[in-house]
């Protein structure tokens, strides 16, 4: 095989496996870019239902429902302006908490509930989830982040 | 006083970074083998004065000094031992320590080992490795200084993360390091065979062993963070195609091909360029990784704190790095030529065939990973791509790689023969498929792709056997004749049977996981909870109080047939320090399967919940991993004496040519 047609071999095969891998993205692509919404988004356009989604707010307080077998759970995130219902089959992160920073993900039902698939909370206290805060400076109650105490110098 | 020697030392090993970068490349260009060596001592110093360093770090940490900023911060004097310890690198300022200190080790190796490299080769590797220490202690020293004071010195610390004090995670972070900053040193001889204008055998023969000895750590790494993720994120799942995840991903897909390429390039003397190329790259999603994690763009437990100097400061790293060695590239590579000519079907072919799968797999990780950063940075809409997305790119993309993995090697290499590779591959067919037709009918036609993936595994298991059995002659020669050759076989010969092996039985793990069944309950004591099987009894709940933090504590008794096999006691921890809770699993494992339980939250009336879980095959997943790696290390262990050869013929080589 003479140099010139290994090279136009080798140049084939890279443009196939470009074309493959193009193709693949794009047809995942399709259906699985998670677009974020805050809960006022939510409130005032109408998105679509059963399309996945990703919410970011803080956990109401005092909204969180457990179902009798303990099996789902019910509570409602807020960016401070509006709020909206979610409910979770599963088990909650350990820092899921009432007034806490939540990413849900998730896709709206036609009771117009959010019916999470996956929450995340955040790993650390001293932590708030980029989302959160974009959804709370969005809706105008942005307190900016927590300073650590005593945590710099003069 | 230390922690001072400390900053001190760190400030000198900055000054020997920028004599180490500039000093043996000039020396190297103009033939001055003085200026040369400088690079050597300055490597070695480095080492001890980073060393030094982080030492004086963690002698802060042990003796609870809270009048430092980084130790009041993420130390407290509660905490064990071994997480005063290792909270060193579990915060943004000692993990960068940590990861110079990994960076000057590998350069200090460089130095000492490197005896048998070409004089100007090794001055120019040096010095490159001089240049990344020095962009990155500058980055320590100007904003993410770990040996800032505080005062008044509070009197107690703010703890570590209790997420992060645990014994798998402990390890995870150096491990990866030496993953990550390992495929520095295929960089810096990357570049520096750029910058020589020369690349053949006894190059890809310096450079391999580098490459192998980085890419054990990083799959040990790696295996360690997804083991870390399974048992204590409570909901026993190994793998989330997280970005954080990715990030570490990545350079291990780049690096796999570059570790295969560099074969090419030692035995046939091909795909020079490529090789070059694999090995900037790989290097670059290193640094790619570090920004993902470090400046906080990512939500994840590796984003410590938010500081946009930082993130700037990598960024402006990685131009440089990424930019300054990709133009070099640009420049120098068309300048490589070639020499081994192959044919499509022969060893070389089915490596280059590895070599764009796994490209192509890093490419669409990347985009996934990077593309909704990239919209937010340009003012796009806020999005994430979930999970489906890389299981519907990367799933396609492996199996064709895999299916490759077993007959590659039996190909000859210039021109192979597909059918007589295939002939010989009938018993691993067969095997494949009798695990195929025995897995539909056990599990009633189950999900079809799980039983193909147990197939697959299969087929690259016993492939291998195949492969190292015709080359001991196993079964066609005497007993004493194959045990003969088998001693006789290059170590890397092993090495590689070995970690395809490892690389079926993790493949064997993942597919398995589809048969994993799930159960959520509220149970009180004395309940039953019936489980694949098993039956769960919840026996009680008890308050305990460990070190640093109170739990509840389920005893459950798992019975099988009325036996009792196990007591698994899940905890719920509650640290007061950071006001967290953090859950304990209790994982029982038989190495076919493991039971895994969590402990969820009271109802108040008594009942817990409990989520326990069957997974079938799941150890596997990481015994394959250490098995890939242990291949590694025994393939290691061959280059030692080879690079001793490699050198010797060089040497006669230059000396021919002078």
């Amino acid at each position: 095989m003479t140099r010139k047609r290994r090279r136009l071999l080798a140049v084939l095969a890279g443009l196939g496996m470009l074309g493959l891998a193009t193709a693949l993205v794009l047809s995942a692509f399709s259906d699985n870019l998670v677009f974020f919404y805050t809960p006022s988004d939510i409130k005032t356009k109408s998105l679509p239902e059963g399309r996945r989604m990703r919410i970011g707010g803080l956990v109401e307080p005092a909204s969180v429902e457990k179902s009798a077998d303990g099996k789902t759970v019910a509570f409602r995130v807020t960016d401070g302006a509006n709020d909206v219902p979610v409910t979770y089959a599963g088990a909650l992160p350990d820092l899921f908490r009432e007034g806490q920073g939540v990413v849900i993900e998730g896709a709206l039902g036609k009771d117009h509930v959010i019916h999470a698939a996956t929450v995340l909370a955040k790993h650390d206290e001293r932590y708030m989830p980029p989302e959160v805060a974009e959804a709370l400076k969005r809706s105008g109650h942005w307190q900016g982040e927590h300073p650590p105490q005593g945590a710099k110098t003069p | 006083m230390i922690t001072e020697l400390g900053h001190f030392a760190l400030i000198l090993a900055l000054c020997l970074a920028a004599l180490q970068s500039t000093l043996p490349l000039a020396g190297a260009a103009r033939r001055h083998l003085g200026w040369m060596a400088v690079g050597q001592s300055t490597a070695l110093a480095q080492f001890v004065l980073v060393a030094l360093a982080f030492a004086a770090l963690v002698h802060a940490y042990v003796t609870s000094d809270f009048s430092v900023v980084n130790v009041a911060e993420n130390s407290h004097s509660t905490k064990p031992l071994l997480y005063k310890i290792t909270g060193v690198w579990g915060n943004h300022e000692g993990s960068m320590l940590l990861w110079v200190l990994i960076l000057s080790l590998f350069g200090g190796a460089v130095a000492w080992f490197g005896d048998n490299l070409p004089p100007a080769l090794r001055a120019r590797v040096l010095a490159v490795q001089g240049m990344i220490g020095f962009g990155f202690l500058l980055f320590i020293l100007l904003t993410s200084d770990p040996f800032h004071r505080l005062v008044p010195a509070p009197l107690d610390g703010r703890g570590l993360n209790p997420i992060l004090q645990d014994p798998g995670l402990a390890f995870h972070p150096p491990f990866l390091y030496l993953g990550y900053v390992g495929f520095s040193v295929s960089f810096s001889f990357a570049v520096a065979a750029l910058i020589e204008g020369r690349v053949d055998a006894a190059w890809a023969r310096w450079v391999r062993p580098w490459t192998l000895a980085a890419w054990c750590a990083l799959t040990i790494g790696i295996a360690m963070g997804s083991w870390w993720a399974y048992y204590t994120l409570g909901w026993g799942g190994w793998w989330f195609w997280d970005p954080v995840e990715n990030a570490s991903f990545m350079p291990w897909l780049v690096g796999t091909a570059l570790l295969h390429s560099a074969i090419v390039v030692e035995k046939r003397d091909a795909l020079k360029s490529w090789t070059i190329l694999l090995a900037i790259v790989t290097f670059s999603l290193s640094l790619i990784g570090t920004f993902l994690v470090r400046s906080g763009v990512l939500t994840s437990v590796h984003a410590f704190a938010v500081d946009p100097a930082r993130g700037t400061f990598i960024l402006l790293l990685l131009l440089v790095a990424i930019g300054g060695s990709l133009s070099l590239y640009a420049i120098r590579a068309p300048a490589l030529r070639g020499g081994g000519i192959f044919a499509p079907i022969s060893r070389e072919g089915a490596l280059v065939l590895n070599n764009l799968l796994l490209a192509t797999c890093a490419a669409t990780v990347f985009l996934g990973t990077l593309y909704p950063l990239f919209l937010d940075a340009v003012g796009g809409p806020k999005l994430s791509v979930g999970f489906p997305f890389f299981n519907r790119t990367f799933v396609p993309l492996m199996v064709p790689a895999l299916l490759a993995v077993a007959f590659g090697p039996m190909l000859a290499w210039k021109r192979g023969d597909l059918v007589g590779a295939l002939q010989r591959l009938w018993i691993a067919f067969a095997a494949a498929l009798v695990i195929i037709l025995i897995g539909l009918y056990a599990t009633g036609g189950g999900p079809v792709l799980a039983v193909l993936g147990l197939g697959l595994a299969m087929w690259v298991f016993a492939g291998s056997a195949v492969e190292w059995a015709e080359r001991v002659k196993l079964g066609r020669a005497a007993l004493a004749e194959s045990w003969r050759r088998a001693r006789h076989l290059p170590r890397a010969s092993h090495g590689m049977t070995l970690a395809h092996m490892g690389l079926a039985v993790t493949v064997a793990g993942i597919a398995a996981s589809a048969w994993q069944v799930e159960r959520i309950e509220i149970m009180r004591p004395g309940e039953d909870l019936p489980l694949a099987g098993y039956t769960l009894r919840l026996d009680g709940v008890a308050k305990v109080a460990g070190p640093n933090f109170t739990a509840d504590r389920a005893t459950i008794t798992v019975l099988h047939d009325g036996q009792r096999v196990a007591v698994m006691q899940p905890e719920k921890r509650f640290f007061p320090v950071q006001q967290m809770p953090t859950s304990l699993t209790a994982i029982h494992t038989t190495l076919l399967a493991d039971l895994y339980l969590a402990l969820g939250d009271a109802d108040g009336k008594g009942g817990w919940t409990l989520r326990a879980y069957w997974k079938p095959l799941v150890p596997w997943i990481w015994i394959g991993a250490v098995v890939m790696a242990a291949g590694g290390v025994v393939s290691l262990s061959d280059r030692r004496w080879r690079v001793g050869i490699a050198a010797r013929r060089a040497r006669g080589v230059t000396q021919a040519a002078e």
